[in-house]
């Protein structure tokens, strides 16, 4: 963990009810909205981490990778549903062009944390580094909670399941 | 010319296909044709017998669930994202249902026998919801139950391991064991839990005699 991560950290460990109201994370024209990730089961030795990326610059972007303390390897993967069959895949990179937004969300595109380091526990948060093509690194923290069960990200989250359409084939 | 000779074979075999069949129909006593399903009702082949392994090791068949509604999702503990959103919507669905929860058995297979011996399936389940039943078993008995459920399932070798495509639809079983209706992922547990209720308000629970 390099020192900015432990200061997240500790920052977040300090002030971590506040970090849940304002969660969002700024590098060069990118912001970061809310990262997070859902508690693991016992043993689990993977978790998925979710995030939207905005573009307010002029030209594309593409994330292309990214760490955490709690894990071994953060992959970016992609989630598509062919015919009720679901197929994730690692990729190189998601591209977020001018004015768009990236959405990473359940039942669709996800980071997966391989190898925890233990399990995500609700309530608490994780540091992670973002990288990006042109933006460079951007450090984050993934607020570890559950599933939205209601609200705005409820709606936009099943039809976030649309992965399926966009099998890519 | 000669292309056309194995479709005019295959037109004269259906045609004498066709004929044979209306002979039999015909022979039939009428109104007794006891195969014979409605096109509306016909029952879907979907399920069906099997043996797996439960939690504490033990054999679990299809039989011991007789009686309540099964709510059946395939997946695997190392899922991180469909399997827990699935898992996690199964347990908010018993939650809507109520009551009504109470006829239903929720059950997670593993088709992933390889890693999720049956200790770690019960652990993840219960994780979501402790009334979510964790199956697995051995590769023979998953492959079984998968092809009775159309369960498409394959390993993916992914960096530093694999992964488990498969089908991640949800099952609604009734209390005979057979099929009565799927769920396909974008169904909110709200939509879930209203078809559930119907389909247990159009079978209302028999008093339990015929097992002993």
């Amino acid at each position: 963990m390099d020192s900015k991560a432990l200061m997240v950290a500790v920052a977040a460990a300090l002030f971590g009810t506040t970090l849940v109201f304002a969660h969002s994370f700024e590098v060069g024209d990118l912001a970061v909205g809310h990262p997070w990730a859902r508690p693991t089961a016992p043993g689990a030795t993977i978790g998925a981490g979710y995030l939207t990326v905005t573009n307010n610059g002029a030209e594309a972007d593409r994330l292309i990778g990214g760490s955490s303390t709690a894990a071994a390897r953060v992959e970016l993967h992609t989630m598509s549903m062919d015919e009720g069959v679901m197929k994730m895949r690692a990729v190189e990179g998601f591209e977020i062009a001018p004015g768009e937004t990236l959405t990473l969300a359940p039942g669709g595109n996800h980071l997966m944390l391989m190898d925890l380091a233990g399990p995500l526990v609700e309530g608490a948060s994780v540091p992670a580094t973002l990288t990006f093509e042109k933006a460079g690194t951007v450090d984050v923290e993934l607020m570890i909670e559950k599933m939205p069960s209601e609200g705005p990200g409820s709606s936009g989250e099943h039809s976030g399941h649309g992965g399926m359409d966009h099998g890519g084939h | 010319m000669d292309d056309l000779r194995p479709f005019l074979l295959a037109g004269i075999a259906v045609c004498v296909a066709i004929l044979a069949g209306l002979g039999l129909t015909l022979l039939l006593p009428a109104g007794a044709p006891p195969q014979a399903p409605t096109a509306a009702s016909a029952p879907v082949p979907i399920g069906g017998p099997f043996t797996l392994v439960g939690g504490d090791g033990l054999t679990v068949t299809d039989a011991d669930f007789r009686g309540r509604f099964m709510l059946v999702f395939f997946g695997f503990t190392h899922c991180p994202d469909v399997c827990p959103t699935a898992l996690e919507e199964m347990g908010r669905t018993l939650e809507t249902l109520g009551e009504d929860s109470k006829r239903v058995t929720p059950v997670f297979i593993s088709v992933d026998p390889e890693r999720d011996t049956p200790d770690m399936v019960q652990d993840y389940v219960a994780f979501f919801d402790t009334r979510i039943v964790g199956l697995t078993g051995s590769d023979a008995q998953i492959d079984a139950v998968a092809k009775a459920y159309k369960v498409y399932h394959e390993k993916v070798e992914i960096e530093g391991g694999y992964t488990v495509d498969h089908t991640a639809l949800t099952y609604l079983m009734g209390p005979d064991g057979t099929f009565r209706q799927l769920f396909r992922p974008q169904e909110t547990p709200e939509e879930r839990a209203k078809a559930i209720k119907a389909a247990i308000a159009a079978e209302p629970e028999t008093t339990p005699q015929e097992g002993s």
